[in-house]
């Protein structure tokens, strides 16, 4: 999709961005079971080598760096899954990948009522 | 001739499902949003659907990238729930039917669209959200659902307009089936939502009430958009207005809308509820 760049601030989960993400994905999507995410919180970096994420997509996570994950790959419906390991919910992954407080991003979403 | 009485939009927010567990309805970040369902319901029950058709997407319970269809049916006595991985809780199984998924199946692919066909389905937030909102208490066993699935996480993904043809072609196939069910269509998810990249928090009430409006009696002023027409318009999660195009494509003849309203923000998301009766619906005094 050549047309991603048009829209600033988006990034298109296409079929070569789902490729890049998969191990990252599937990792996440285990998260769906209990003992998935019981065992990566255990150790994280073995639970991480286990599906084979790349170098890049360890970083990301290591760093818990959302925008980071997109860019290698990561589809949201999966990251969210991720973000509930880490008690967070949609508005606080909203403010970490807009540099805002949880409570400005909160603002923010009201704000959008104005215009 | 089975009949269909109607379609009902709504959003599908897990926030909403977490919020009715809490007993959160009337505290006041949430009151106008559920003060807006008690009329679509009470027009729900009064009409007494055996059936309902359910467009949703999958988040990622049953569908991962190793196999994702475009479009997908569930032909199953039962479908359960499951954990999504985030705390939302787990609901009672919903109740299936088969004869008239078959009976789809079968119309579909005359008509050219070659769905995938799944005998067992776990289903997710997209459509527990939706039922549990029309039948609080888990009050849902005796309707029996239809569950059809559609991709709204991957591109490419189906185009609105196929969206659209999609739902008529299922229309057409439950106004053919021989038996004398009443069933009620449900589109879900939506509307403008963004939760990904640093555009993040992106809604856009203007296209949103636009899309509201159309979707009555001019809906091809909506399916001549493109998806990357809805991801800029409505953000990256927008294209979930397929499903209420759907919705609208099963329905026909002359239609009577009875409800409509818009909150905003809920979750991260402009949330809208639309009610579209057709002339099989029985009137209300």
């Amino acid at each position: 999709m050549s047309q991603v760049s048009h829209i600033p601030g988006n990034i298109m989960f296409d079929g070569p961005m789902a490729t890049k993400g998969y191990p990252l994905n599937k990792m996440c999507y285990s998260f769906n079971n209990a003992n998935g995410r019981k065992a990566f919180l255990a150790n994280e970096d073995d639970y991480c080598e286990k599906f084979g994420l790349s170098v890049e997509q360890k970083q990301a996570v290591k760093n818990r760096d959302v925008i980071a994950m997109l860019e290698a790959g990561g589809s949201i419906y999966y990251l969210a899954k991720f973000a509930g390991i880490l008690g967070l919910n949609v508005q606080d992954v909203g403010g970490l990948q807009t540099g805002m407080t949880t409570d400005e991003f909160k603002a923010f979403l009201v704000q959008q009522g104005d215009k | 001739m089975a009949k269909i009485l109607g379609g009902i939009a709504t959003s599908h927010i897990p926030a909403i499902g977490v919020a009715m567990d809490k007993g959160l309805e009337q505290t006041p970040y949430w009151k106008d949003f559920f003060d807006a369902y008690p009329p679509v319901r009470e027009w729900l029950y009064a009409q007494e659907p055996d059936i309902a058709v359910i467009f949703y997407n999958d988040h990622g319970l049953e569908f991962f990238h190793d196999r994702k269809p475009t479009f997908a049916i569930g032909a199953a006595a039962q479908y359960e729930n499951a954990d999504e991985g985030w705390g939302i809780a787990e609901i009672p199984p919903v109740t299936g039917e088969t004869e008239l998924s078959w009976h789809i199946v079968n119309q579909l692919i005359e008509d050219e669209f070659d769905i995938t066909v799944c005998q067992e389905m776990k289903v997710d937030h997209g459509l527990t959200v939706p039922l549990t909102l029309m039948w609080p208490g888990h009050k849902y066993g005796h309707i029996k659902v239809i569950p059809i699935a559609i991709n709204c996480e991957r591109h490419p993904m189906p185009k609105p307009s196929r969206c659209f043809d999609f739902g008529k072609a299922i229309g057409d196939a439950i106004r053919s089936y021989s038996g004398n069910q009443k069933v009620v269509i449900f589109g879900t998810g939506g509307l403008s939502h963004q939760l990904d990249g640093q555009r993040a928090g992106f809604i856009n009430k203007p296209f949103d009430l636009y899309c509201m409006d159309k979707i009555v009696n001019e809906p091809e002023a909506l399916t001549k958009f493109t998806n990357f027409d809805l991801v800029e318009q409505a953000g990256s999660q927008g294209v979930e207005l397929n499903m209420w195009l759907a919705m609208r494509g099963a329905l026909q003849g002359t239609l009577t809308e009875l409800h409509r309203s818009y909150h905003l923000p809920i979750s991260n998301t402009g949330a809208g509820l639309q009610l579209l009766a057709t002339s099989d619906a029985a009137m209300l005094i």
